[in-house]
């Protein structure tokens, strides 16, 4: 029997143990859809696995039950005694069939067309089930039922009994003297343990019981040879020797009952507790002659507790280990070619975190495969390679562990999602408009969603992300998704390395203690000054950042404190992308905690990852920063955006240029980059007139209208002044009225937080002030609708043009710009990205692009672009504000032709159009 | 009772319920409302804790509370079946743990009485115009307490699963 098998047969072992209980306690409550939902999963999983695992027999019941329990669950079919009779027929079928398969490795042979019938005719509708008959043969079956089922708990048996454990080493002796042969080290190590752990008395090895106790293991030349120790009947010796002939090298593993770490590992955990607690006690006592020893025995502690945490570290490839098998068996069943890729198997992570994870990530692949890959015919329709993909990537991101589980496939059809959720009154009309994109990707995360249009054998009956979710926030961690319709899918699953020990920041907010763990913690501010409001939002300067805060009194409802805000201390921590200060007043010390879960009645408080007992005995809360973001708002989905365009522009010095400020309407001041700005003016009252209920003023022989920024603009009284800041094109001119000019500086611009406001592109530090900046583009079109677009010739092609730059401020400047001076333009932020547009097949008439960028800066860019393939010819354009001669030298020779200084505008302009204009050589410069 | 009293549910078994058809109760006073709870179900009697408070929790929370390194969650009966806090200045509640899905919890009454052996018989349904609130965690009312000043009170049964579903 394979390993898959043997998996399959453990893990619904444990499945079905409590499932009688549940049909059960249905009976006594139909209406309760949770119960309703967890059977169905259960047997929907049954359904799914036996498909791949090629159980014909198994996945028929289950496929004939699940149709019944898909009913009861939308509700188009009562519960009703006789249909739970009839459902616990099925469970003792797939019992039954199980119980062959443990014994003998393949299915038993029988007939359960009898059971199939009757549940297809419920599901067909008519729902009558015979009162009696069924009645009697489940009395009939219940021997069978019973037997199994009692094996069942000895396999679960989670501290093994002395005999249990007896029985399970037995075979172990067994399997060692064929081994013995070809490796007399590992055996003769393992054989004396198992006569000492196999005294007494001993009973006949059960098949159950071993397979859950032990496995064995012989490394042979670094190559591992695993195989479930006797899986079927004893005696079933094969799989375990190690190559025949081969010498067994030096390296030499033992397997270890899981049992025994786990103890040794809660141990552990006392002892840091109690350490941590005589730390405490002896802090308090002064007694020097406690010190030296104490120390010895905290190293020692940490120490160990390293050591016992490593036992438990395994390589994230043991939970992919079925993934090719199941791909394999997926791509013939669905008749599509895919291929899995699977890179940082070796990351490890704690086998408890790796244990729940597993089903998730079964369940993740399998969903690629049937919806996010499409069939062959759609791939070569779209262009692609008619073999799919799926990738599976991990790696380690500060204490987390990142799991990416992705696919090169038509990607989510975001449309779609927005119609379903809106039919299955997930939301509304009005909700749906106001949300980004990925929010309504995101509701596939929702119980019961699912979009497959046809109920495959597969998936798709929404039991789906919704489940996968909560498996991942159950051990504290996060999903997330990105997708591009028709380019794929690919879901972001960070989980938390381990689950049991952690250091952790012990702070104080409304006269009570909570600990923060030092994972998300980034640095400790003192609250001070620092500290200011828009509107009642509290956000701290932090080194020319804005940083969202939340008051972690406020959001826990707990007495606030009016003098703590100026007091207190800001935990700057960041949660994905996004970083956010937690306002506490009190700040303690760092402590070892070990994290325990709360109770059940409490998990719906999504603030608290858990709870723990410090030093001093008391209990005390851990806050989950998840939560908190979540609860707060600060994850939300354009405040991320923004956030990880703010990292990426960090990561490139910022480049300073001149900002105009000026006040308009109430609050903080408004910015816009002076070289947008034409010129200043200030315009007596007298010369503003009205027409068509327009502000308009006579500037230099034309008419040019006024635009009033901020609200209830009025015009000047007599003998009054209007600030106006004058913006041109070509020949026309526009003037934003602005109450007072304050300023020129020169300073590096980082919008920090992105507001849905129409009109201004963020906020942004600008002479130490929280500043908004404006968007020029939005406000010019206030003028009217035709402001830029006059003048152009409407049949002319329009020059199509690629900018790349990785400032998501400049590309908004340029975007409108560009395309109001009569360019079709796409804009990237990366040199990568860039590259990736050629790939593609995409062709450009001319290609703007900065220097600085991360990834792959310009001049990366422009060298790959000379160096062959369809852009060698395209007009290349650098812009930069590094317009020193050796840069510009640097800039020719990795191949652009132009050099434009960042924001000036009319010379990117006669740049261009000097690039575009046919017979102009491509070397001139232009700075 | 300020000490940690464990109690041996078998041994109460033994002494307290000699009859097949008497169970043994743990009596627990709740705003001066006899209350019982089956011996079987209780791990342990506590007297003053330390309980942490649990912010944005059900109010039927009280908190939580460190029992030999076991945190266990804090069930305060009185809010649990709808009556006015303790005053300021009473005696600190007292805990019985009792155990519900695998987890600990504790339930705080005002104090601890005697184990009583009553007979089953005993028991009467919920009278139809008892409180929904109680109805609900009320497995029925004991009447014929035997012996001393006891002799006339009501005792109302706590169904221990039913008080701990909250939310």
């Amino acid at each position: 029997m394979d390993d898959l098998i043997a998996d399959f047969l453990t893990e619904t072992g444990e499945g079905l143990a409590g499932l009688d209980s549940a049909l059960l306690r249905l009976e006594r409550h139909p209406e309760d859809s949770r119960t309703i939902g967890e059977i169905f999963r259960l047997i929907h999983t049954i359904k799914g696995t036996c498909g791949f695992l090629g159980l014909s027999r198994l996945e028929r019941v289950a496929h004939a039950g699940e149709n019944v329990l898909g009913r009861y669950r939308d509700g188009s079919l009562p519960v009703t005694s006789g249909g739970v009779s009839l459902i616990l027929r099925v469970v003792d079928r797939v019992r039954e069939i199980m119980a062959g398969l443990e014994a003998t490795g393949s299915e038993p042979a029988g007939d359960d067309s009898a059971v199939i019938r009757e549940l297809d005719a419920v599901f067909a509708g008519d729902g009558v089930v015979a009162g009696e008959a069924p009645e009697a043969e489940v009395a009939a079956e219940a021997p069978a039922r019973a037997r199994p089922r009692r094996r069942k708990a000895a396999a679960a048996v989670a501290v093994p009994e002395p005999v249990v454990a007896a029985e399970a080493v037995a075979p172990m002796e067994a399997v060692a003297s064929p081994a013995a042969v070809s490796a007399p080290d590992a055996v003769t190590e393992a054989a004396p343990v198992a006569a000492k752990r196999a005294p007494g008395r001993r009973a006949p090895a059960r098949a159950a019981a071993v397979r859950a106790e032990v496995r064995a293991e012989v490394r042979a030349d670094g190559a591992v040879t695993e195989a479930p120790a006797p899986v079927a009947a004893a005696g079933s010796l094969e799989p375990v020797a190690a190559p025949a002939g081969e010498a067994v090298a030096v390296a030499q593993t033992l397997r270890v009952n899981v049992d025994v770490l786990e103890s040794l590992m809660t141990l552990v955990s006392e002892l840091v507790l109690t350490r941590n607690q005589l730390l405490q006690l002896a802090r308090a006592r002064e007694d020097s002659a406690l010190n030296g020893p104490l120390q010895r025995l905290s190293q020692i502690t940490s120490e160990l507790q390293e050591g016992v945490m490593k036992t438990r570290m395994q390589p994230i490839g043991h939970a992919w280990k079925g993934l090719p098998r199941l791909v394999r068996d997926l791509s013939h069943e669905l008749g599509k070619r895919i291929e899995l890729v699977m890179r940082g198997a070796e990351t490890e992570l704690d086998r408890q975190v790796l244990e729940m994870i597993r089903d998730p990530l079964t369940h993740m692949v399998r969903n690629s495969g049937d919806h996010g890959l499409e069939g062959p015919a759609a791939r070569r329709e779209a262009g692609k390679p008619e073999m799919g993909r799926i990738t599976l990537d991990a790696y380690h991101e500060g204490g987390h562990i990142i799991i990416e589980v992705g696919d090169d496939g038509r990607g989510l059809a975001v449309e779609r999602i927005r119609a379903k959720a809106l039919s299955q009154g997930l939301a509304t009309e009005a909700e749906l408009a106001g949300m980004g994109e990925r929010d309504i990707q995101r509701f596939i995360f929702r119980a019961g969603f699912s979009t497959a249009a046809a109920v495959t054998s597969v998936s798709g009956r929404g039991v789906g992300m919704d489940v996968v979710k909560t498996n991942v926030e159950r051990i504290g961690g996060t999903i997330d998704l990105r997708s591009a319709e028709g380019r794929g899918t690919t879901f972001l699953i960070k989980i938390p390395l381990t689950l049991a020990i952690v250091a952790a920041l012990i702070v104080e907010a409304g006269g009570e203690r909570f600990a923060i763990p030092q994972i998300g913690v980034v640095e400790l501010v003192r609250a001070g000054d620092g500290v200011m409001h828009i509107k009642d939002a509290p956000v701290l300067r932090l080194r020319d950042r804005l940083l969202p805060l939340v008051s972690l009194s406020r959001i826990l409802r707990l007495e606030d404190r009016p003098d703590a805000e100026g007091g207190g201390f800001v935990v700057v921590t960041q949660v994905g992308p996004n970083l956010f200060g937690i306002i506490v007043d009190r700040v303690f010390d760092t402590e070892e905690i070990v994290v325990k879960p709360v109770a059940p009645i409490l998990r719906h408080v999504t603030m608290f990852s858990g709870n723990t007992i410090l030093g001093d005995g008391s209990v005390i809360m851990i806050l989950d920063p998840n939560g908190i973001a979540r609860a707060t708002g600060v994850g939300a989905e354009h405040a991320q955006a923004d956030g990880r365009a703010a990292a990426v522009s960090g990561a490139a010095a910022t480049e300073k240029m001149s900002l105009l400020l000026f006040r308009a309407g109430a609050g903080a001041p408004r910015a816009v980059p002076l070289g947008l700005v034409a010129r200043l003016e200030d315009l007596p009252a007298e010369r503003i007139e009205i027409s068509h209920g327009q502000p308009v003023v006579q500037y230099r022989g034309a008419l040019m209208p006024l635009v009033p920024i901020g609200e209830g603009w009025m015009p000047p009284g007599a003998g009054g002044r209007q600030a106006v800041l004058v913006f041109n094109d070509g020949g026309r001119a526009l003037g934003l009225a602005v109450e007072e000019i304050l300023d020129v500086v020169e300073e590096g611009l980082r919008i920090e937080s992105g507001q849905e406001r129409p009109g201004y592109l963020g906020t942004a530090v600008i002479a130490g002030r929280a500043t908004e900046v404006i968007d020029c583009a939005w406000w010019l079109r206030q003028a009217g609708e035709d402001w830029f677009g006059a003048g152009r010739p409407a049949d002319a092609r329009r020059p199509r043009l690629l900018v790349v730059e990785d400032s998501a401020f400049f590309r908004n400047m340029l975007v409108p710009a560009l395309g109001a001076a009569g360019f079709e333009v796409v804009a990237v932020a990366s040199g990568a990205q860039a590259l990736r547009l050629r790939e593609a097949g995409e062709v450009f008439d001319a290609i703007v692009s900065d220097i600085e960028m991360p990834d792959l800066d310009g001049l990366g860019l422009a060298r790959a672009a000379r160096d062959g393939g369809a852009w060698q010819g395209t007009p290349l354009l650098a812009l930069t504000s590094h317009a020193d001669a050796a840069a510009v030298r640097r800039s020719h020779e990795a191949g652009f032709d132009r050099h434009v200084a960042k924001f000036d505008r009319d010379a990117l302009l006669e740049a261009l159009r000097g690039c575009l204009a046919p017979g102009i050589a491509q070397s001139g410069t232009a700075e | 009772m300020d000490a940690t009293l464990a109690i041996d549910p078998a041994a109460g078994r033994r002494t307290a319920a000699p009859a097949a058809r008497e169970s043994a109760i743990l009596t627990l006073t709740v705003a001066g409302q006899l209350c019982g709870v089956p011996v079987t179900g209780v791990r342990d009697i506590l007297g003053a804790q330390a309980i942490t408070p649990i912010p944005l929790a059900p109010p039927e929370v009280a908190g939580g509370l460190n029992l030999r390194g076991r945190i266990v969650t804090a069930v305060d009966l009185r809010r649990r079946l709808g009556l006015p806090p303790r005053d300021p200045g009473a005696p600190p509640a007292m805990s019985v743990v009792v155990e519900g899905g695998g987890e600990l919890y504790a339930l705080l009454a005002d104090s601890v009485g005697d184990v009583l052996a009553l007979p089953e018989a005993g028991l009467a349904p919920n009278p139809p115009t008892l409180d929904p609130l109680w109805r609900e965690v009320c497995a029925g009312v004991h009447q014929n307490l035997l012996g001393g000043e006891r002799a006339e009170r009501l005792l109302i049964m706590l169904d221990v699963e039913r008080v701990l579903d909250i939310g």
